[in-house]
């Protein structure tokens, strides 16, 4: 048995995962009957479809003949590590922050997820951004952001450590970054 | 006839006001805007530009949007043209003749003859739109539960078999989006499904989040991995107007290409993509010398250009007679009127007619702007286009951030964003489609209320759903269309034709 198409036989299998998964949650709501469905009948159904159908996918996989073009891409982890990272990181930082100190930071951050970083343009971009975001957001469409610092004390726990480690490991990639160079 | 034109009038007096030309103006520049941007079709501006109308009185925010989507593709167009670089699978056929126009030193003409055909288009489709919501509106009443379930089903299926890549597949995507429309509280029974404890998920999953993350941060790092690729803009734009023989041959094809686009895009699902390629390939087929199509004929670009425009219009009509949204776009306007509390459906032209009239005769009004004023802005698109993207990029990201935070002012939102960025970059290898999952997404709770109404009504019996006339033709349209797809020979032309896209 080979796999003659390695992306249907991997997606297949993350359906069947999902479908078990948000069938075996759907068991825990009520069922009803037919004429009086609970919450559980109708993602329960769905599911189990979802699951069949995901098999479906597995075992074509195996079948007819090897097709070109078909092997899971390379994952570049780099740069999904620094792009979600950053988002993550600005999600933490704009409640206790605030949007002006956030945002420079996710533009320099994420910028580092490009092939061609350079440090004077990704300065340049997160000073542009930042007074773009005052003028368009906070001025011209009024959008209620938390602007300024609070007080590290009145912090969750949480975003006390993640904070200070994740903006840790931006800059220590950002050092090593431009020494690479 | 007179009522058609009350109708219009009624619309061009809503549709008239400073304020609402204002906002259609602004729609459709920043819509332009984004839509330029290499990579990013309709869906993801959409979607980042979405948060903004949220702000505005329905009718005002619904116009924007609207401009938005229009600006969107015009702009995904410029792209396809100057840089050969389509944002969505419609433009793909643009780039066939357009860039070659371009490449010969023709870029202004063929800009100005996409504009046109569209504009030509857009008209044509408004009447359309206009004449025919009211009595198809008429038979959306007449639906009850279980033909509103036939009909999603019928709705999804046709976006699913006309998607490109594995049907399974496919409909794995559609169940999935589905599924996670069930995320949230049960309307029936209070109980809060899936929810994990955490009460933000409680309110369910907006789809401008998932679109974000799955459109855009997915695109975004898949464009990243790709290294620099960005070359060849064509900075010759020439004469602005196309010359004459230029005009004859484009205005028959732009003709055509109109109708056809009217007529497919009424169908649900992917009605734009299948119109320009069946536009392209019907003035190749019909045309005397075809071996000058892909060397820059401009038939070849103003028929697909037209049609997709048309068809843009006309997949109005589903989603404001019956509340079926027949693509991405739609599901993602479906959100839109759902957040400004109004339901999507037969009803919205009796209860909000200066809504409904007003949306349409701007529709007519954005394309109007769209020739005028990007036209002569031509040379800023191209200055756009020339911004690297190791700038641009940030400001995507930004954008999509900023965006998702302002629908609840909830960093959580930030971070589901992120997850569906994770999960949307491992679809994306695995070759799984997004939009089907949006649509299912957002047709998710509509689906299973009818269901459970049908049922209801039946008291329990399934075969409700195949012993009412009207449900039963709509489902055996779904299962033929499944059928078609699913044959051997019509699967490889099927995959052909995709191929020649790529």
């Amino acid at each position: 048995m080979h796999i003659k198409n390695q992306q249907d036989f991997w997606s297949g299998l993350m359906f069947v995962a999902i479908g078990l998964g948000f069938a075996i949650f759907s068991v825990s709501y009520d069922m009803g009957t037919p004429s009086r469905m609970g919450p559980g009948y109708f993602p329960f159904w769905l599911a189990i479809c979802m699951a069949l159908l995901g098999a479906v996918v597995t075992l074509g996989s195996f079948r007819g003949e090897h097709v070109e073009d078909s092997s899971v891409g390379h994952f570049d982890w780099d740069i999904l590590f620094l792009i979600i990272g950053s988002i993550c990181l600005y999600g933490l930082m704009l409640d206790h922050l605030g949007l002006y100190i956030a945002t420079p930071l996710l533009v320099i951050f994420c910028s580092l997820a490009s092939h061609e970083f350079s440090l004077v343009i990704a300065i340049g971009n997160a000073i542009f951004l930042t007074a773009f975001s005052w003028l368009a957001f906070v001025k011209g469409l009024g959008l209620i952001f938390p602007l300024w610092p609070e007080p590290i004390g009145e912090w969750s726990l949480l975003a006390q450590i993640l904070i200070p480690v994740g903006i840790i490991i931006a800059v220590v990639m950002l050092v090593r970054r431009i020494k690479g160079k | 006839m007179m009522e058609l034109l009350q109708h219009l009038a009624l619309g061009f007096s809503v549709a008239f006001t400073p304020e609402n030309l204002a906002y259609a103006l602004l729609g459709c520049i920043l819509g332009t805007l984004i839509g330029v941007l290499p990579g990013i079709g309709p869906v993801p501006t959409i979607a980042m530009l979405l948060p903004l109308t949220y702000i505005l009185p329905p009718t005002a925010g619904l116009i924007m949007l609207a401009g938005i989507y229009y600006g969107a593709q015009y702009g995904g167009s410029t792209t396809a043209i100057l840089v050969a670089l389509p944002g969505e699978t419609s433009a793909v056929v643009t780039v066939l003749d357009g860039h070659q126009m371009a490449k010969n030193g023709r870029a202004g003409a063929a800009l100005a003859i996409a504009a046109l055909g569209s504009f030509f288009a857009g008209c044509f489709a408004t009447v359309l739109l206009a004449a025919f919501a009211p009595p198809l509106a008429e038979v959306a009443f007449k639906f009850g539960p279980a033909e509103y379930f036939s009909l999603m089903v019928l709705g999804l299926v046709g976006a699913v078999v006309l998607a490109s890549g594995s049907l399974p597949k496919a409909i794995c995507m559609i169940l999935l989006g589905l599924l996670l429309g069930m995320i949230g509280t049960d309307v029936n029974s209070g109980v809060a499904r899936f929810d994990f404890g955490i009460p933000e998920l409680q309110d369910g999953i907006d789809f401008a989040v998932v679109a974000m993350g799955v459109f855009g941060l997915a695109e975004i790092m898949n464009n990243l991995a790709q290294k620099e690729n960005r070359v060849d803009i064509t900075d010759k734009i020439g004469a602005l107007y196309p010359n004459r023989q230029e005009l004859r041959e484009a205005a028959p094809a732009c003709i055509r290409g109109t109708l056809l686009g009217s007529a497919l895009g009424i169908l649900p699902g992917g009605g734009a993509v299948l119109s320009s390629f069946a536009s392209y390939t019907l003035e190749k087929k019909l045309s005397k010398n075809p071996e000058r199509f892909g060397k820059g004929h401009p038939a070849g670009l103003a028929g697909p250009e037209s049609a997709n425009n048309a068809a843009a219009q006309t997949s109005f009509i589903p989603l404001l007679t019956l509340g079926i949204p027949g693509n991405a776009v739609m599901a993602l306007m479906v959100g839109a009127m759902t957040i400004h509390n109004i339901q999507p459906g037969p009803q919205v032209m009796s209860s909000h007619p200066e809504l409904f009239w007003g949306l349409i005769t701007s529709m007519w009004i954005g394309n109007l702007m769209l020739v005028v004023l990007n036209l002569p802005l031509i040379g800023l698109w191209v200055k756009l286009l020339k911004v690297p993207y190791r700038v641009l990029f940030p400001a995507i990201v930004l954008f999509c951030t900023v965006g998702v935070y302002s629908l609840n002012y909830n960093v959580f939102d930030i971070y589901i964003m992120a997850a569906f960025g994770v999960i949307g970059y491992i679809w994306s290898k695995l070759k799984c489609e997004g939009a089907p999952l949006l649509l299912g997404l957002v047709l998710g709770p509509m689906m299973e209320e009818n269901f459970r109404r049908a049922l209801l009504l039946s008291r329990g019996d399934f075969t409700t759903f195949v012993t009412r006339p009207l449900s039963l033709s709509l489902l055996v349209f779904a299962l033929a269309l499944v059928i078609l797809v699913a044959l051997p020979s019509i699967r490889k032309k099927r995959e052909e034709t995709f191929v020649e896209e790529d």
